[in-house]
């Protein structure tokens, strides 16, 4: 039998009860009683009638007085009872984004994704965790016709869906770079002048932009406004941040981004972050660099992903689990 | 995480103190805020940052939306009153060479 065949029965029975022993048991009867209507999406108005019948019944001898204010209750309760069928359709309306946005968050993943490149000399690990559904941090990286790779990590400024659909855009043009110009100032150079041409005046983007040639083991690297990586020397066992200086991209369409070079030996790692690593916030306050580098350096004699995992756990923890932004870390690790 | 958002509107210069946090939630208010007076042709504004506590990279873009509009319209920017931490975040976006900023401690650049 339907709750709505039933209620009359049910809710004259409580108020009954009530009315002769106001018991607690009564109330929490009605309290059920609620909830069940709800879930019948039985109106406000409805209830009002629904009591008008019942205390009829129950109660003849009731002044007509009361039984006509009743009419005014239910004409006033009209209104609330149209606002709670509008919530119950936006409610709906919003399950149907939530779901829009699960799609668009697994089709930002298809589209953005990137093969980490397998060279002889080099180890590479990257992890990307983002802090809501859609990610705000990217990265990718290209192998090029000669051996070497690029890797680029960039924050798009304005986090959500503008924000995934502009990175879109960035990784085709980095697809699309032509191979002569893998140099990562002049890749920093012409993304620029895409972001700058493309991207709403609100949307800024940071980046981070390297090159590894296996041959000669140099790593040339450029910043458009990133959070500088850093470079472990595993002979002195010292971190080096790697310091560059330049704008960010979507600002000034005639910026210029100089390059800079390291020797990476054997052992040597180098480790690039979004902002979310380094403004990741704690207990009491923010995390300091040397704590990062800590753990790093806990970790530094593992397999790169393994230290990506790794470090990004510590980090996890020390947040409670709760990320406040996106988070990426890369790991390039010489092997031989 | 919440932002408090003061203008005080003088003949010749607007000055805007902010206290709080600027991060993804609270940037959307200080955009709404702070923008129409950057629309004013020739205008001069001060924001004064001593009470930031937090700013992320959502918070940063608003300056860069307020700082391009003012260039739009022959206007100035000065931010004043920065932290270390605010002070590196504008160091490393490339913005401190580009903006108008003055540190808190240091007082004047």
């Amino acid at each position: 039998m339907n709750f709505r065949d039933t209620m009359l029965d049910e809710y004259k029975e409580i108020l009954k009860t009530y009315i002769n022993d106001q018991t607690e048991q009564a109330l929490y009867m009605s309290q059920k009683f609620s909830r069940k209507s709800i879930e019948f999406k039985i109106s406000p108005e409805e209830m009002i009638s629904l009591h008008k019948t019942s205390i009829m019944e129950l109660e003849p001898e009731l002044p007509e007085s009361l039984l006509l204010s009743l009419d005014i209750l239910l004409e006033v309760m009209m209104s609330y009872g149209l606002a709670y069928r509008e919530h119950q359709s936006l409610r709906t309306i919003q399950r149907e984004l939530i779901n829009e946005i699960e799609v668009a968050a697994s089709m930002q993943q298809t589209l953005l994704g990137t093969q980490i490149p397998n060279i002889p000399s080099m180890d590479i690990g990257a992890i990307s965790v983002p802090a809501k559904q859609m990610s705000g941090d990217y990265y990718h990286f290209v192998s090029h016709e000669n051996g070497a790779i690029s890797v680029a990590i960039a924050d798009i400024i304005g986090k959500g869906i503008p924000a995934a659909l502009c990175m879109s855009m960035i990784k085709y043009s980095m697809d699309s770079m032509p191979e002569d110009s893998q140099a990562p100032g002049d890749v920093l150079e012409r993304l620029n002048r895409v972001v700058e041409q493309n991207v709403d005046p609100t949307m800024f983007i940071t980046m981070f932009s390297g090159l590894y040639n296996p041959e000669t083991h140099m790593f040339s690297y450029s910043s458009a406004g990133h959070e500088p990586g850093f470079f472990y020397h595993a002979e002195t066992g010292e971190f080096e941040e790697l310091q560059a200086k330049g704008l960010l991209l979507g600002v000034d369409k005639k910026a210029k981004y100089n390059e800079y070079d390291r020797k990476v030996e054997v052992g040597d790692v180098i480790l690039l972050m979004s902002d979310g690593v380094t403004e990741c916030r704690t207990e009491d306050g923010f995390l300091e660099v040397d704590t990062l580098i800590g753990y790093i350096e806990k970790y530094i004699h593992l397999g790169s992903q393994e230290i990506a995992n790794k470090v990004y756990k510590e980090l996890e923890y020390l947040q409670d689990f709760q990320l406040r932004d996106d988070f990426t870390l890369i790991i390039l690790k010489r092997t031989i | 995480m919440n932002i408090t958002i003061d203008v005080q509107e003088q003949a010749q210069q607007t000055t805007i103190n902010l206290a709080g946090e600027i991060d993804a939630y609270t940037a959307p208010k200080l955009r709404e805020t702070a923008f129409p007076y950057t629309e004013k042709q020739g205008a001069d504004i001060v924001i004064d940052l001593s009470g930031v506590t937090y700013m992320d990279s959502t918070g940063l873009g608003v300056f860069v939306g307020l700082f391009k509009s003012l260039n739009a319209n022959n206007g100035t920017l000065k931010l004043t009153g920065l932290s270390d931490r605010l002070k590196r975040l504008f160091d490393i976006t490339g913005l401190a060479d580009i903006m108008n900023i003055n540190s808190g401690s240091e007082g004047g650049v």
